[in-house]
């Protein structure tokens, strides 16, 4: 699985309410959601944020609550993966688990600027920054994590292999 | 290299020899767990992809205890999806009203939990089981709605935090003491992803009540879960009440550390956390006068029958102050019956408090004693984060079971040895 994206980014600690402000939680609907996210840091965020597009954080994205609206809103602006520096422990299972691709690359986060131009190959774990002709080496998922992304969800695969 | 306590359990429910941090694994549950707020969600999730059975009725605990018994329309609806669905899937552990508890003071009281399980939760204070060597976290909702499918739950196995706890705590400190003194020394994300592994010859001193206590506020500093070395008192406390298998797991000697941590628990004074974060800690002498409006006695951290008596040990003979509401809820039907026949309900009645059937209530700001803007509260819950127990403008104050009474009487946040003079 490839991602080709232009990336957004933020700084450190992107909580859970900044990325989908409680007030909108009366629905589950992805494309609600989607219309308020990020709303509370950057208004111009669902305007500017085009699919395939690639958003990059710094430390702890996704602190706060345990809410799965967060990666859901997320995923329905059309943003194809998340890197980040680290992130918080329910959203990083709630993210793989909604079928948001996420990684862990502080090195690649601070070599990143708005805008560059990323490639993300999920099986090798690498990531190419073609703005600045790095390649960066991250973890790869197992086998089984790469199957849940690839089938949109945790309960989408368990229905597959049903 | 060698495995801390967490890894081994980890090893053994994913099937491989050994595991190392930042694996991804899959491993098998021994018990899934919901409540009346994540368990419709993930019914709804269970239910969309058409699956029709649960991988087993005796390995899933659905526990309404957050608005029950209902405290509106909305909550009542939402426990009744949760009861027809145990009903439909014979899922044997549903707790109606006059068997309930709250969830993590239920399940080990009733021996659904033990020495070496993997337990998953909806419900981010599972990790108290830790306190039984279980290795217990809290997850979403669709993790539980897939562990009901399956019976397997996805997991990146964590580095891991030693604790040697050692000296025998004085008489007024408490679990409650401990933890709070060290989410205040490593903060909220003290412990982010990791195992919290507490050990030294101090545990010989903490009950299991204690226990349960700390390792329930191990996600309060950031922990995936929080375990306690398995002892004679653990084995005994199983032993009373569960006749499922149990395995105990030791660290090895070379299981590797990210950090170790050596705490005298000799030297430590009651302690609380001020608004409006756990980590914002200090001992009770170190406050001027905070007057405060209310006292809640209970929750999944500190309800338990240990907590009712050191309660009652300081009201004995004593009467809440006048400007003070004090709501005792002791946490399950067991430690309710506990208190009535050591004539508990006696002491705390006629120091004016009130008395409350099983419910998690006040603590997360549903019902029984929701505060109003301005006000203040010494709770012995585990969160005083901004609007926790209700108004935004209102203020929790997290403290044992001894310091939440002793406050009660005087009116201010005080210690018990101020009363005992
Ligand atoms: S008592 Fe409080 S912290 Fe414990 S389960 Fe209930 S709401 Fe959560």
């Amino acid at each position: 699985m490839n991602y080709i994206g232009n990336v957004i980014k933020y700084g450190d600690n992107i909580d859970t309410d900044v990325i989908i402000p409680a007030r909108y939680l009366n629905t589950s609907d992805p494309k609600e959601l989607a219309k308020h996210c990020m709303e509370d840091i950057d208004k111009s965020f669902v305007t500017r944020v085009k699919d395939g597009d690639i958003l990059v954080g710094g430390f702890n994205f996704g602190c706060g609550s345990s809410r799965e609206h967060a990666p859901i809103a997320i995923k329905a602006s059309g943003i194809s993966c998340v890197i980040a520096k680290s992130f918080a422990r329910i959203f990083y299972r709630n993210s793989i688990n909604i079928g948001l691709p996420i990684i862990e690359c502080p090195e690649c986060v601070d070599e990143t600027n708005e805008g560059d131009k990323l490639k993300v190959d999920l099986e090798n774990g690498t990531i190419i920054n073609y703005s600045n002709g790095k390649t960066y080496k991250t973890t790869a998922f197992p086998e089984f994590i790469q199957d849940i992304i690839k089938s949109g969800g945790l309960m989408n695969h368990i229905k597959s292999k049903k | 290299m060698g495995m801390t306590m967490t890894q081994k359990i980890l090893a053994k429910s994913s099937g491989q020899k050994s595991v190392t941090p930042g694996m991804l694994i899959s491993a098998k549950v021994d018990m899934v767990l919901g409540n009346d707020i994540t368990a419709p969600v993930a019914i709804k999730e269970f239910e969309k992809i058409g699956a029709e059975n649960v991988f087993d009725t005796e390995k899933i605990a659905l526990v309404p205890d957050h608005f029950t018994p209902n405290k509106d329309i909305k909550s009542a609806e939402q426990v009744k999806l949760m009861r027809n669905f145990a009903r439909k899937m014979g899922i044997k552990h549903f707790f109606e009203i006059g068997q309930m508890g709250v969830e993590h003071a239920l399940l080990p009281e009733l021996g659904l939990v033990t020495a070496g399980d993997l337990v998953i939760g909806a419900d981010s204070h599972t990790c108290t089981y830790g306190a039984l060597g279980a290795f217990s976290t809290g997850v979403g909702s669709t993790d539980m709605a897939a562990a009901m499918v399956t019976g397997e739950v996805w997991l990146k196995v964590p580095e891991a935090i030693k604790f040697n706890l050692i000296g025998k705590p004085g008489e007024w400190v408490s679990g409650k003491d401990i933890i709070l003194h060290i989410i205040g020394l490593i903060g909220v994300d003290g412990a982010l992803y990791k195992s919290m592994e507490f050990t030294g010859d101090g545990l010989e001193f903490l009950t299991m009540d204690d226990r349960f206590t700390i390792a329930n506020m191990a996600i309060e500093a950031g922990a995936k879960n929080g375990i306690f070395e398995v002892d004679d008192e653990t084995l005994k406390y199983i032993a009373e009440r569960s006749s499922k298998p149990y395995e105990v797991f030791t660290a090895d000697s070379d299981a590797e550390y990210v950090n170790e941590m050596t705490i005298d628990i000799s030297k430590l004074k009651p302690t609380v956390a001020l608004p409006h974060l756990p980590e914002n800690t200090r001992t009770v002498d170190e406050l001027d006068d905070i007057p405060i409006d209310q006292v809640v006695i209970g929750s999944c951290t500190n309800g338990r029958i240990e907590d009712m008596r050191i309660a009652a040990k300081v009201l004995a003979g004593r009467k809440v102050h006048k400007n003070v509401r004090c709501i005792i809820i002791p946490a399950t039907q067991n430690v309710w019956k506990q208190c009535m026949k050591e004539g508990l309900f006696d002491i705390f009645i006629d120091a004016g408090c009130a008395v409350s059937t099983p419910t998690c209530g006040p603590c997360l700001g549903g019902h029984m004693g929701i505060l109003a803007e301005g006000e203040r509260a010494v709770s012995t819950t585990n969160r005083n984060f901004v609007g926790r127990m209700g108004h935004v403008k209102s203020e929790v104050y997290l403290a044992s079971p001894a310091v939440a009474a002793a406050s009660a009487v005087t009116g201010k946040i005080s210690s018990p040895e101020s009363l005992m003079d």
